[in-house]
């Protein structure tokens, strides 16, 4: 970079150019809005980022991002700790819980089994969760992992691990989006779609 | 030869992807005519979009592909044979990671021709039949590495280059092939390759698939092909294949 620019803005623009999805003019952007914007927001933005880092951890029980360990539900007695949705991502628990309809616990794995990529179980939470299984009397495990090549690996792991805990085992049902188009629904999801099909 | 029309129709196979942006995917396709190349499906997360299933993993697509200056867009998808069997067993699953992630490794961006990619599809659709995974695999490294100009030499001792005797040989990767047992004294390389071993690596190498896919190997005649043929892509490659290591890995808990 330029030496018109001063050493301070060429770190905060590299610093940016590091995150997923942000280029180096994406980076430069941000960089000169901050510069101009009020001290309040920078030194919020400061402090967001610096207990990013030092306040969270991961919870000890399910390996969500969580401030206070165990998590708030893994703490909350009122949800029912025998069922055990897995995730790939803390993002995903975010999602399930919006549906309002779901009380029991979680299992985050941080990843999906991609052997092409080289991320094998042992990079997952995966034994975690045998144990977790084995120890605190779960019934069922949910795996909702995203149904993909990868997510299906994983859930077709998880089922070989799990099988000899005798757990039941369930994978999140397939079909079609809510305000999708038939015509464009690809045969994976559209052969699903007709698999679990119900009476109404 | 490709054409410089802004958007091309074109069948692919998606060989990687990774999250792009806030809703999109990154894939790198093969296409029979323009190699490997890399493009942006937009809204490809979104589980509502029409593009979205249309770019799965290691799926045989139709695309219409707009040329980007960095990037190209995939304009249009959609899925001519999905693989399922792929989807749905863990093993050919991951078989199905190690016939990409060879393609990926031995093929540069533009070099890669009509052939590799016939055989890719070819190879994805064997490993949905009931034909052994085991056998896929070997075929399909003879075929590729026949195609990368590393066809290993399985009829002439690869040092000496006389016609190899009907009797158990060795197999050396730096020298490229099989080596008899005279001309491996006084090396220090090559390990064991069994008379069974090598009459199966030649019978696949010069035989149509559909002739080998009938093979019936044992077990440690299979573990021993496995030895050899990796062993020999790895020296080639320089670098371990990640595949195979979960493969092993699933092996092993299976015991």
């Amino acid at each position: 970079m330029s030496k018109a620019v001063p050493q301070s803005v060429t770190q905060l623009i590299e610093a940016f150019s590091r995150l997923p999805g942000v280029g180096p003019k994406t980076a430069s952007r941000l960089t000169y809005y901050l510069l101009r914007a009020p001290d309040e927001m920078t030194q919020t933005l400061a402090a967001a980022l610096v207990d990013l880092k030092t306040k969270t951890r991961y919870c000890s029980v399910c390996f969500n991002i969580t401030e206070d360990d165990p998590c708030p539900i893994c703490a909350d007695s009122g949800r029912d700790a025998t069922q055990v949705v897995v995730v790939e991502e803390p993002l995903d628990v975010l999602a399930v819980e919006r549906t309002g309809a779901y009380q029991g616990r979680y299992h985050v794995l941080h990843g999906a089994i991609s052997p092409v990529e080289g991320i094998g179980p042992e990079d997952l939470k995966i034994r975690e969760l045998v144990e977790r299984v084995q120890k605190e009397g779960v019934l069922e495990v949910i795996v909702a992992t995203n149904p993909g090549m990868e997510g299906d690996a994983t859930a077709m792991y998880l089922q070989r691990q799990l099988a000899p805990t005798g757990v039941k085992t369930t994978r999140l049902a397939r079909g079609l989006p809510t305000g999708g188009d038939l015509e464009y629904v690809d045969s994976i999801t559209l052969l699903r779609a007709l698999q679990g099909r119900h009476e109404i | 030869m490709p054409s410089h029309e802004r958007s091309f129709r074109t069948p692919a196979v998606i060989l990687r992807r990774q999250d792009f942006g806030e809703a999109d995917r990154l894939l790198v396709v093969l296409t029979p005519g323009h190699g490997k190349l890399r493009a942006i499906a937009k809204g490809a997360r979104k589980p509502a979009a029409r593009k979205t299933g249309h770019v799965e993993l290691f799926a045989l697509v139709d695309m219409l592909i707009s040329r980007g200056r960095e990037l190209h867009i995939v304009a249009q998808a959609e899925t001519r044979e999905p693989f399922l069997p792929l989807r749905e067993d863990l093993v050919r699953g991951t078989y199905a990671n190690h016939l990409v992630e060879l393609l990926d490794r031995f093929t540069a961006d533009q070099d890669t021709g009509r052939a590799e990619f016939d055989l890719l599809v070819s190879a994805l659709g064997w490993l949905c039949t009931d034909a052994d995974p085991r056998l896929v695999a070997r075929y399909y490294e003879l075929a590729l590495l026949a195609l990368a100009g590393f066809a290993p030499s399985l009829h002439q001792c690869a040092v000496g280059q006389e016609s190899l005797e009907p009797q158990d040989q060795f197999f050396s990767p730096p020298d490229g092939g099989a080596i008899c047992p005279e001309h491996r004294a006084g090396l220090e390389r090559g390990t064991p390759l069994s008379l069974n071993a090598l009459k199966a690596l030649r019978y696949m190498q010069t035989r149509p698939w559909e002739a080998a896919r009938v093979l019936n190997l044992n077990g440690p005649l299979h573990l021993e092909l496995e030895r050899v043929m990796l062993a020999y892509i790895t020296y080639i490659l320089e670098q371990r294949l990640q595949s195979v290591e979960f493969l092993k890995r699933l092996r092993r808990e299976e015991r």
